[in-house]
């Protein structure tokens, strides 16, 4: 291993490889917090209960909130090395065609999430901000932290706040064009992705894409048009 | 039949360069790309204009010398076909047609439509081989390979080295050209001996030589003119990691 | 025979390295007699090597790997991009993996034979022994030849021989055997062994004290002339098909790193026996630049035909059964379509002279496949055939599968080149000529899949070896001297400087393009006393206008194609005079010549070995002075001449 990280951290396959590795770990907890979100559907009880477990997972044998620290950290991290390598990879791919092509270029290939990686990205993380200042720090919350998370839930979502809605549709729309290409592009990454397999592993991504949207859709919409009060 | 072209010229490597329009009247359209670019010079020499410079070679499609990007389209609009077996039928009447050279940091502009490609060669030197020194063969029977994994190899193989793949790729990335022959030799059990030096070594070539990493945008397989798949870049990064991480490289 | 003036007589030569003794032995007792360079001294001994095709790759990466230290040059922007890539069909060797009769000494025969008596015994053998290493050494580079099911190596019979021991990877043999020995050659630019200058070419050489000692060659990036000396120079520079315009090499092919030699004293031997394919895609106007070859294969199918009727315009649909001529068949019906391609290509000539020639310029024959459509079904033809359809149709814009293909003959290969000994050294010490450039090994006409077979043969183990017998024979050969190398740098200097000062009214292109009518009319596929002399006027009067006419634009310090091409153009122009002399002197037809005069009355070509069974080795007199014509007679001990019959 002396000589896998460095190198890993020089080579745009090694680059392109933690960009892949870090993108399943952000994918596994996107599904398990859609899981989650879901709850609301059982009724605030439920879904104040699930919000309160979170934080007691593991106790009393470690102390409150450790394993959603721990969660958080390798998010954190995850996020962060997954842009470090986008950010480094893009800056390279910059660098390799200094001078452009005059012809409009055409895109042959893939599809449109393809080409929605990297702005998307860009949208993406401006969402996280919002999405933590929102829900886990409350600072453009309508309620404050005295109220529980699912009257939270509720008050963002209200139909007089249709726009912020909008927002996060628009912003888990380009998650879900995210993970179509990015699931099948880690496993292309990781080497995983042969030839015969293609046709499944897009299905696969298509699948699991859209999954995510429509369950972190279900939840802002439903408050929205009053499905959930 | 009568086209517009727009050529990028550029007088030398310094120079800046820029796009120049040239018009032609009775262009057959039986006509290869190349030939009416020969058209285009007799007269640009007639009229004592220097002519365009331009790579190619053997005319038919297998040298890899010939490297246009043609309206926005490495080789061209017909795909798995070189600009060289490129024909004027594939263009409309009175159509305008932009010409540039590959646009690299890797293949720096030489003159006009001519590039530099020899960053190719050195990734190949970095390991593109199997070392077997001539006179130290074994009898060719004594190792046999299963017919899928020839046929693969050869697929890979099949790549002429234009470079069609970098131009094509939005970063700018040669890992098509690298992929293929990782795979052709990665593939035959004599290349086994040297398969993850290899891959570490000419990966790195690679990217010394200021090419893009690759996104998986999967535009360079539709540009190749021989229609190497993705595969092989998929085996590119497995045999790496498995080199690297997976500690095979000793 | 007579002189004529075109050219005077001088001293037979000998091939003086070839052992006596049986011929099965005579390649060990050379390697045996061969003097050895000391390990520790190779690496002190430059070796220059011009060409990386498949016969210079081969070398470089050979000598270089042997401990000597190379510097090789190639005009093309990569050693990988030699024209030898574009070799379709295969590359034979006596393996008899098929158990089919197969030996070396069949080998041995077959070429002897196909190449019309006009080989050395000694060297024809060597080939066929050397030929079942080079599959060995290939399949250990990866080369990734076809395989059977079993995973051992495929072969196929190919051009007309009993025996299947050719081998192929699809129809891309010449490619994978090119990148075997350029990613060799770039094993050794790596370790430091070869010193490499891709987009350098060639345009003299350096000699001394009779012997060659350097190359000048200028940058085709910026101009720049420079110059390299070392202790030998090995010329792979491949065949000048191309003095004929269109033909089916790469548009860079030329003649001028050999010629150049020729004029400092290198004989150039058979210059007229050139090979001509029958199945390519015609002529179809004159922007055209190039001919594409399309597969023999196509015979085995295809049926061959032309409107009975001279000037019938119709389209082929329209012509009935009764009116078209399938006159292969008519005139050979035993082999019918598939007669070799000397043959197919004369009759498809003489077909279009009567007027009957189909397509623009009525230049071509149908090569139609309704009849195997309907035998076969269309599945199997696309089976057979679907890539080579493709490829039609991608250029001509036509369909096979509902009109019949177009074909004509096209120039594809030279067997002429420069004289050389048993071990490949020139008549100039210290000048070795390998590959398509020497006139070695195939006579005066080349079986199919035996060009791979000559070039790696010499690259990979023949040169190599005897190289080193010349190095150690001339061990302490002096600096050479800066007047030698100053003097080839002038004249570089003074051509180049006079092609760009004619500032004339006419392109390279332009020339080029007469240069090939007058070499395709008149030493085209048949040749005769009054054509040929009709072409030595032309010649000479074209070049003369060349020299006074001729619009080069640009700048010589930069990168300019006109002036690469302008370069090459004046050397045609020479060597075109040469071979038509050489077709004139040779009266008799043999392989790749054929004289109108000598044929039998059933239009075959007749061999005259009494008065020609010898090696025709020209030598350069000067500009304007007659060539000498030196033979070395042909002696053949093991193959008897016969003379062939395809009735």
């Amino acid at each position: 291993m002396a000589i896998a990280i460095p190198a890993i951290y020089r080579t745009t396959v090694g680059k392109k490889a933690v960009m892949a590795v870090t993108g399943a770990v952000l994918v596994l907890y996107l599904i398990a917090h859609m899981i989650g979100n879901l709850k609301i559907f059982f009724g605030a009880e439920d879904f104040n209960h699930y919000a309160h477990w979170l934080r007691t997972i593991g106790e009393p044998a470690v102390p409150h909130r450790t394993v959603l620290t721990l969660i958080e950290v390798v998010l954190a991290a995850s996020v962060v090395l997954h842009m470090w390598s986008a950010v480094s990879l893009a800056r390279r791919a910059s660098a390799a065609r200094p001078v452009k092509y005059q012809a409009k270029r055409k895109s042959h290939a893939q599809g449109y999430a393809t080409h929605t990686m990297r702005y998307g990205g860009v949208i993406i993380l401006l969402f996280v901000i919002w999405h933590l200042l929102d829900l886990t720090f409350l600072v453009v919350n309508p309620k404050d932290s005295g109220a529980t998370p699912y009257e939270r839930m509720v008050a963002d979502f209200a139909p007089e706040r249709w726009y912020i809605t909008l927002w996060y549709v628009l912003a888990v729309i380009m998650v879900g064009l995210h993970l179509r290409h990015g699931i099948w592009s880690a496993f292309q990454t990781l080497g995983l992705r042969t030839s015969r397999g293609d046709g499944p592993l897009r299905a696969l991504a298509t699948a699991v894409a859209a999954v995510v949207t429509v369950g972190f859709l279900a939840v802002p919409l439903s408050i929205t048009f009053g499905w959930v009060s | 039949m009568k086209v517009t072209l727009r050529i990028w010229r550029q007088k030398g490597p310094e120079d800046k360069g820029g796009m120049v329009e040239y018009q032609l009247d009775d262009i057959s359209p039986d006509a290869s790309f190349l030939e009416m670019l020969d058209v285009l010079n007799e007269q640009l020499i007639q009229k004592g204009e220097e002519p365009v410079a331009f790579d190619h070679d053997c005319r038919e499609g297998i040298c890899g010398m010939c490297s246009l990007v043609i309206n926005g389209t490495p080789h061209g609009p017909e795909r798995n076909t070189t600009t060289c077996q490129l024909h004027m039928r594939k263009f409309k009447d009175g159509e305008v047609i932009d010409v540039e050279p590959w646009r690299a940091k890797a293949f720096p502009v030489v003159k006009d439509l001519v590039v530099d490609r020899s960053a190719f060669d050195r990734i190949i030197a970095a390991g593109g081989y199997i070392t077997a020194p001539t006179g130290t063969a074994p009898e060719a029977h004594s190792v046999p390979v299963p017919k899928p994994d020839a046929d693969k190899a050869f697929e890979a193989a099949e790549c002429i080295g234009c470079g069609a793949c970098v131009a094509a790729c939005p970063n700018g990335s040669a890992s098509l050209f690298l992929g293929a022959k990782i795979t052709h030799l990665g593939l035959l059990p004599q290349g086994q001996p040297e398969r993850w030096d290899r891959v570490v070594n000419m990966l790195e070539a690679h990217d010394a030589e200021g090419f893009g990493g690759c996104t998986n945008t999967g535009e360079c397989t539709v540009a190749c003119p021989k229609g190497i798949p993705l595969d092989v870049i998929g085996r590119l990064n497995h045999d790496y990691l498995k080199a690297t991480a997976g500690g095979k490289k000793k | 025979m007579t002189d004529d003036g075109f050219y005077t007589t001088g001293d037979p030569i000998a091939d003086t390295k070839a052992p006596a003794g049986p011929i099965e032995e005579r390649w060990t007792k050379r390697r045996f007699e061969v003097k050895l360079v000391n390990p520790a001294n190779k690496r002190k001994k430059t070796i220059i090597v011009v060409g990386t095709g498949l016969a210079g790759g081969s070398a470089g990466a050979t000598l270089a790997e042997a401990g000597y230290h190379v510097v090789q040059f190639c005009f093309q922007d990569s050693p990988r991009r030699a024209h030898s890539i574009a070799a379709q069909g295969g590359i034979n060797a006596a393996k008899n993996y098929r158990n089919d009769g197969d030996s070396v000494y069949r080998l041995f025969y077959d070429t002897v034979k196909g190449g019309d008596f006009r080989s050395r015994e000694s060297n024809v053998h060597r080939l066929a022994e050397i030929s079942t290493q080079i599959i060995d050494q290939c399949v250990a580079q990866g080369v990734p030849f076809a395989r059977e099911y079993g995973g051992l190596l495929d072969n196929r019979s190919f051009g007309g021989t009993q025996v299947s021991r050719t081998f192929y990877a699809r129809g891309q043999t010449g490619q994978q055997l090119l990148l075997g020995a350029y990613q060799a050659m770039m094993r050794q630019v790596d370790a430091g062994n070869i010193e490499l200058y891709p987009r350098h070419e060639m345009l003299d050489l350096i000699m001394e004290d009779g012997r060659a000692r350097g190359v000048v060659v200028r940058n085709l990036l910026n101009g720049e002339i420079k110059h390299f000396t070392g202790d030998a120079v090995v010329l792979a520079t491949g065949g000048y098909g191309n003095v004929f315009f269109l033909s089916t090499n790469a548009m860079g092919s030329n003649v001028t790193a050999t010629w150049r030699a020729h004029k400092h004293g290198a004989y150039f031997a058979n210059p007229c026996y050139t090979q001509i394919h029958p199945t390519c895609i015609p002529y179809s106007g004159e922007h055209q630049s190039k001919l594409t070859l399309m597969s023999e294969s196509l015979r085995n199918d295809g049926r061959v035909w032309v409107p009975k009727k001279a000037g019938d315009k119709r389209k082929p649909a329209d012509i009935p059964e009764d009116e078209r001529d399938y006159y292969l068949e008519r005139i050979y019906p035993s082999f019918g379509n598939l007669v070799p391609r000397d043959i197919a290509s004369r009759a498809a000539k003489n077909v279009c002279d009567e007027g009957r020639g189909v397509g623009p310029g009525g230049q071509g024959v149908y090569l139609d496949f309704a009849d195997a459509i309907k035998r076969l079904g269309r599945k199997t033809v696309e089976a057979k055939y679907g890539n080579l359809f493709e490829m039609y149709e991608r250029i001509t814009g036509e369909n096979p599968y509902e009109t019949p293909m177009r074909i004509y003959p096209a120039v594809h290969y030279t067997m002429g080149g420069l004289w050389v000994d048993y071990d490949l050294m020139s008549n100039l010490p210290g000048l070795f000529v390998i590959g398509e450039a020497n006139f070695s090994d195939h006579g005066a006409n080349r079986l199919g899949a035996s060009a791979l077979m000559q070039g790696l043969a010499d690259g990979y183990f023949v040169l190599p070896v005897t190289i080193g017998d010349y190095i150690a024979r001339n061990s302490d050969l002096p600096p050479v001297d800066p007047a030698a190398i100053s003097e080839a740098e002038t004249r570089v200097r003074e051509q180049i400087d006079k092609l760009l000062s004619i500032d004339g009214d006419r392109t390279v292109d332009s020339f080029h393009r007469e240069l090939g009518h007058i070499m395709w009319e008149y030493c085209g596929m048949e040749r005769t006393d009054e054509g040929l002399r009709k072409a030595l006027e032309l010649i000479p009067a074209l070049r003369e206008e060349f020299w006074s006419r001729v619009k080069v634009t640009g700048k010589g310090e930069e990168l300019n194609k006109e002036l690469e091409k302008a370069g090459r153009v004046a050397d045609f122009l020479e060597l075109a005079e040469l071979m038509c002399i050489d077709a004139l002197h040779r009266t008799e037809s043999c392989g790749g010549h054929f004289r109108a005069e000598s044929q039998d009355e059933d239009g075959e070509a007749k061999r005259d070995d009494e008065n020609f069974s010898y090696v025709a080795a020209w030598e350069w007199a000067g500009a304007g002075k007659p060539p000498v014509l030196h033979k070395e007679p042909l002696e053949f001990e093991y193959v008897k001449p016969t003379q062939r019959s395809y009735k």
